[in-house]
């Protein structure tokens, strides 16, 4: 790391180095005008909410109409496969087993002979269910419970980091093992509550040190000054300030729990045959890649696709969010 | 300052007590170890009794739990079910494991880092374009394919490397593992670091900085990468105990006796003794960690101060 | 998608090239005339009465010679240390053991080497998983009480008559208890093993052709020829070095590279290049191992006549050949009968003794299904453990092959069970509601070893629970004739009442698999699948 530099650049880039709680309150109000205030920065007869000017932006960003199109075309596929496959992805032929493109099977067949396509096709539901359910929750509980640590500090904080540290420890083996091997119902949601479980941690660290170094801003001392409300700050002022790393880190980890399904699965804790999912495919064709690669590459192509348009909607909500690009 | 880590240290005997506690009860709740003991067929009953005496297994789970914890504060960490002291398991494990996760840490400080400031500093550009592609890559190929595919292309077909860690598993034994294992984190790195740096980009110490003729370099190390570290020492913090525990398919195909696999085969064998061992250990590095990387958010960023 | 294309192209380079590359190169810690196999960590210490799974039986077969050996080629049970074994009755056995052998620290083995050591296997406070070996000798209820404490420390059934000789008394008439002798609960212990034991398992000493050098738990053994064995099998090599391999895909991988020189059990998913990546070096021989889909027969809906008809339905939907030359690539061989090929047609092996019940013959299974009264319960769940061995894989095709038959998507699925543990808890605790994995590797090569354990009412192994008195009385009848071939026919004529009630599904014989370097030669396996290592050359 480098050392904090002393020559005049460096005393700028900490602004406020002196602390905020030297300004008064007439100077962070200007500070905050100044930045682009993310409390309505616009005529106070037409308020426009930092939200409001977020979706306006979105709805004229092709990356993320591009993305929000393929999201549309996966919810589709997820909840009516049978519009674009044939056939059933149960149904097996053994004979078939690693046979490449035919008739009625675009992308071949797998190591048991069952009909990729059809799989891929039909497993978009459970596993964009589980990725995008498992994202949202671990996205919610951990911002909001990391976001809440960060902020107040002090016992709350050392508390939910303490949590957080044994929670992280626990390993995922164990915890599948432990806890899903007694559900015996065979939905999807046991696991995507499971992930939730043991994935809030990380999301909750990550949110934590955002609040932390977004609670010392300028603007927030200042609103804090102001006497604007722990809620209103938090939510006005923070959580926009500190957002894109949980997206970042949400929208990778939504492909990773796409496979961790697979790992739950091979566990023999997951979904319960005869599920069909991308993770399940993966894993079972992953280790006979070197005789059968394509039996890999679909279901993994299609997650690809998943995680690249959930990504490059993280990031289009990320840009609309900055003031700092208007 | 010093106070603060006092106290960071001394909340580590409750999460202590905690992380074991709850470790002990799960491994409980999976059921009877004996079961599994005598292969394909059941123990005979006597046996099973008596093997269960022997691991204190018949007595109540709190005496359980108690006897255990008297004995780890005597330094006896328990016996594997193959007669082998967990400590000595431990003295195995770790050291290797250690090692596999300091070269994987540092793949992600450096490769991951300087992939985020070269893409951040470039968004939309084919460079980056190019490592998105890459990042999808590494999210939807297991790592165990990527594992298994280099294993053969660098230590089969070309001959680089050998295809298996030897037991004295030395750093340079450790490389391509290392990269393996650090795939998934070095995405997560990458795309923190590109998203902080392309947002500090924008902010006005940096437009001072080059103002005032600062070199390139010297803008984008002082000024704009120390003020988008936080996210990314965050991860990586969170990330080193994930690495040290979950290595089990990494562990596997570079077929390392490390922490991973006695973790997975403590688990899978219930033994209680070796999986409470080692995860207490795993929770005082993730609490280390931890502490450590709070302490950084200060030297990081100088207007966060811990009383 | 150019990305994941590009994985592809690299997957198909890759398999292209690994057909040119050569594996030259000398075997990685090997050292002249030593050679470098893969090893799993033993679960247990390895006491030869505590050993019951094939890793610590590699160290044993290695270091250990018994009264009897059985020959890696026949499986038949031949002297090694016995000079005599002779029974007037089929109940009293009077031992003779050959002078000059010795263990590796010098102690000759005398008859008491043998009578301490099965003392001590028996004896309950010894926590021996095969202390059942020692079930059948006069004595065993006192020493190992099935509840309670033991009341006597010694088997009453042995005795030492002479520094070679000593008797056996069983509790009940068994023509071919000599032949069990070859199994390594059976070995001689030293004197070293009772006076310092933990000295003894940190480097065990035996009386086999090699003696432990080097022994790093969960690492490595290094074991050297014994020069001094005095035995008629030798090793033909200067040494074997044991690697543990977690994976043996690894282990795998590193014969490929020339880093190993041996890996036994090639993994399945190789199965399919391994005669092109290893030019032939690969072997593929029957091992007395028997796959079978047991029942549970303490459900009272699979202990009724219709479900008799049901699991003969179900056998017929299985199309193991498919199965087998598929998922397995001719590593396991369609089972036609209850043992294995393995015994021979003398001892007892009988091919296609199964008949029209295990050819595959979907019509005929919808028929027997049907008249059944279809399956209990609605739907099939096989049940397996998902921890070890790649079990999914065949459960799956299992699965296909009797959905397609029945032409129901969704007859039959897999059940996984998260560890081995709680799969074995579960079956202990009757909780099996339909088919589970059963998997059978002998003891010792003999019919009786594939049929007593696993269907005689409440033997140690039948973890169905079935139960049939003809059964019983012809397995009876078996043991006490003193004539092997009679005794071999009425096994065979128990066999029949198996198959009659469909107690088990054979699915197929398992073969032992091995890859192995160029350097090495006159590479086997026995029928138990583990390589003969005193039989391999080096260089």
């Amino acid at each position: 790391m480098p050392e904090q530099p002393h020559e005049p650049g460096g005393a700028i880039a900490g602004t406020g180095m002196g602390g905020p709680m030297d300004l008064g309150a007439s100077e962070a109000a200007t500070l905050e005008e100044g930045a682009g205030g993310p409390t309505g920065a616009g005529p106070a007869d037409k308020p426009r909410s930092l939200w409001s000017d977020a979706w306006r932006d979105l709805r004229r960003n092709p990356v993320f109409l591009l993305s929000a199109l393929v999201i549309v075309f996966l919810v589709f596929v997820s909840l009516w496969p049978s519009a674009i496959a044939s056939g059933s992805p149960l149904a097996c032929d053994l004979a078939k087993s690693q046979d490449g493109p035919g008739p009625g099977a675009p992308f071949g067949y797998d190591g048991q002979g069952c009909n990729v396509y059809t799989r891929t096709v039909y497993g978009a539901r459970t596993s964009v269910t589980v990725g995008v359910c498992a994202t949202l929750g671990v996205a919610l509980l951990g911002s909001v419970l990391g976001g809440l640590a960060g902020y107040y500090g002090g016992w709350w904080d050392a508390l939910l980091s303490r949590a957080t540290d044994i929670f992280f420890a626990i390993p995922v083996v164990l915890g599948g093992l432990v806890l899903l091997s007694v559900v015996t119902s065979n939905t999807v949601w046991p696991v995507i509550g499971f992930m939730v479980l043991l994935g809030w941690p990380q999301i909750s660290r990550i949110a934590r040190g955002s609040v932390i170094t977004a609670r010392q801003h300028d603007y927030v001392q200042a609103a804090r000054a102001l006497g604007a409300s722990d809620s209103r700050i938090l939510l006005r002022h923070i959580a926009p300030n500190a957002v894109a790393p949980v997206i970042v880190v949400a929208t990778i980890a939504l492909g990773t729990y796409i496979s961790l399904e697979a790992t739950l699965s091979y566990l023999g804790v997951g979904l319960r045959p005869p599920s069909v999912s991308w993770g399940i495919d993966i894993s079972a064709a992953s280790p006979y890649v070197r005789n059968a690669p394509h039996a890999l590459l679909w279901p993994s192509g299609a997650l690809a696709v998943t995680v690249l348009a959930f990504i490059m909607l993280g990031d289009a909500v990320r840009d609309a969010l900055d003031p700092r690009l208007r | 300052m010093g106070r603060y880590v006092a106290r960071r240290l001394l909340q580590m005997i409750p999460v202590f007590i905690g992380a074991t506690l709850l470790i002990f009860l799960m491994v409980n709740v999976m059921g009877d170890p004996v079961a599994g003991l005598c292969g394909e067929r059941a123990c005979d009953p006597a046996t099973t009794a008596q093997l269960k005496r022997e691991f204190g297994l018949d007595q109540p789970l709190w005496r359980q739990y108690a006897t255990y914890m008297g004995n780890v504060f005597a330094g006896d960490f328990g016996t594997a079910f193959n007669g082998q002291p967990v400590t000595e398991l431990m003295a195995a494990a770790f050291p290797v494991t250690v090692r596999l996760t300091v070269v994987a840490v540092l793949f992600e400080i450096v490769i991951g880092i300087a992939l985020g400031v070269v893409t951040g500093l470039r968004r939309g550009r084919p460079v980056d374009s190019g490592v998105l592609l890459g990042t999808l890559v590494v999210i939807s190929v297991p790592t165990f394919v990527t594992g298994l595919l280099l294993q053969l292309l660098l230590g089969v077909q070309w001959g680089w490397i050998r295809p298996s860690v030897s037991p004295a598993a030395a750093f340079g034994e450790l490389i391509v593992p290392g990269l393996v294992l650090a795939s998934v984190s070095l995405a997560y790195v990458t795309r923190l670091t590109r998203t902080s740096i392309a947002e500090n980009k924008r902010s006005d110490y940096v437009r001072t900085a080059v103002a005032k003729g600062l070199p390139r370099r010297r803008v984008v190390t002082r000024h704009l990468l120390r003020n988008s570290l936080i996210p990314v020492v965050t991860f990586i913090g969170t990330d080193i105990g994930a690495l040290m525990g979950g290595a089990i398919v990494t562990e596997r195909i570079f077929n390392i006796h490390g922490v991973g696999y006695q973790l997975y085969q403590g688990i899978l064998r219930q033994n209680t003794q070796t999986v409470v061992g080692f995860v207490t250990v795993l929770v005082l590095v993730f609490l280390l960690a931890n502490l450590l990387v709070d302490l950084l958010y200060a030297v990081l960023d100088p207007r966060i101060r811990y009383a | 998608m150019c990305g994941v294309r590009r994985v592809r192209r690299g997957a198909c380079v890759l398999a292209a090239g690994l057909m040119l590359a050569g594996c030259g190169g000398s075997g990685g810690f090997g050292g002249a005339g030593v050679l470098t196999s893969s090893w799993g960590d033993p679960q247990n210490p390895l006491e030869p009465a505590n050993t019951n799974e094939v890793q610590g039986g590699k160290v044993l077969g290695m270091i250990f010679r018994g009264l009897k050996k059985y020959d890696p080629r026949t499986g038949r049970a031949e002297n090694m240390l016995a000079e005599r074994i002779s029974t007037p009755d089929s109940r009293t056995f009077t031992v003779t053991v050959k002078d000059g052998w010795r263990f590796s620290n010098g102690e000759p083995v005398t008859a008491r080497s043998f009578v301490d050591a099965w003392n001590y296997g028996a004896s309950l406070r010894n926590n021996q998983k095969n202390a059942y070996f020692f079930g059948y000798i006069e004595g065993y209820d006192r020493v190992h009480p099935a509840v309670g404490r033991q009341r006597a420390d010694t088997l009453s059934g042995l005795r030492v008559t002479g520094p070679r000789t000593f008797t056996v008394r069983l509790g009940q008439k068994f023509a071919g208890f000599p032949d069990t002798l070859g199994y390594a609960a059976y070995a001689p212990l030293p004197r070293a093993f009772f006076t310092d034991h933990a000295a003894w398992l940190r480097a065990p000493v035996g009386n086999g052709p090699y003696r432990i050098a080097s022994y790093t738990k969960g690492a490595a053994m290094t074991l050297k020829k014994w020069s001094g064995y005095p035995g008629p099998d030798p090793a033909r090599n200067e040494g074997v070095t044991l690697l543990v391999y977690t994976d043996n895909n690894t282990a795998y991988t590193d014969v490929l590279a020339g880093n190993l020189d041996l890996v036994d059990d090639v993994p399945a998913t190789q199965l399919k290049n391994v005669r092109t990546d290893l030019d032939g070096r690969y072997i593929n021989t029957p091992a007395g191992i028997l796959q079978t889909l047991a029942f549970p027969y303490y459900d009272p809906r699979w202990n009724t006549e219709g479900a008799r008809k049901v699991r003969t339905g179900l056998s017929m939907a299985i199309d193991r050949a498919q199965i087998t030359e598929t998922i397995f690539r001719r590593t396991r061989t369609p089972a036609t009968d209850w043992t294995s090929p393995v015994l021979g047609a003398a001892g007892g092996y009988q091919a296609g003794l199964c008949g029209h019940a295990c050819a595959y013959d979907p019509a005929g299974a919808r028929r027997l299904v049907r008249e059944g009264g279809g399956i209990p319960g609605g739907r099939l769940k096989i049940t397996y453990n998902a921890d070890t061995g790649s079990h999914k894989q065949w459960v799956d095709a299992v699965c296909n092959s009797i959905n397609n038959a029945l032409r129901d998507d969704k007859a039959c699925v897999g059940n996984p069970v998260g560890t081995f543990a709680d799969f074995r808890n579960q079956i202990g605790q009757h909780k099996m509601t339909g088919p589970f994995r059963a998997g059978w590797q002998m003891d010792y090569p003999l019919i009786q070893n594939f049929l007593q354990p696993l269907y005689y009412t409440n033997a140690s192994s039948n973890d169905g629970k079935w139960s049939d008195p003809r059964f019983d009385r012809l397995v009876d009848r078996a043991n006490a004739e003193t004539d092997r071939a009679a005794s071999v026919r009425l096994f065979q004529e128990a066999e029949k009442v198996v198959r009659d009630n469909m107690a088990a599904i054979p699915l197929w014989y398992q073969n032992g698999s091995a890859g192995y370097s160029s350097r090495l030669s006159r590479v086997t396996l026995d029928p138990f699948s583990v390589p003969v290592y005193d039989q391999i050359k080096v260089g």
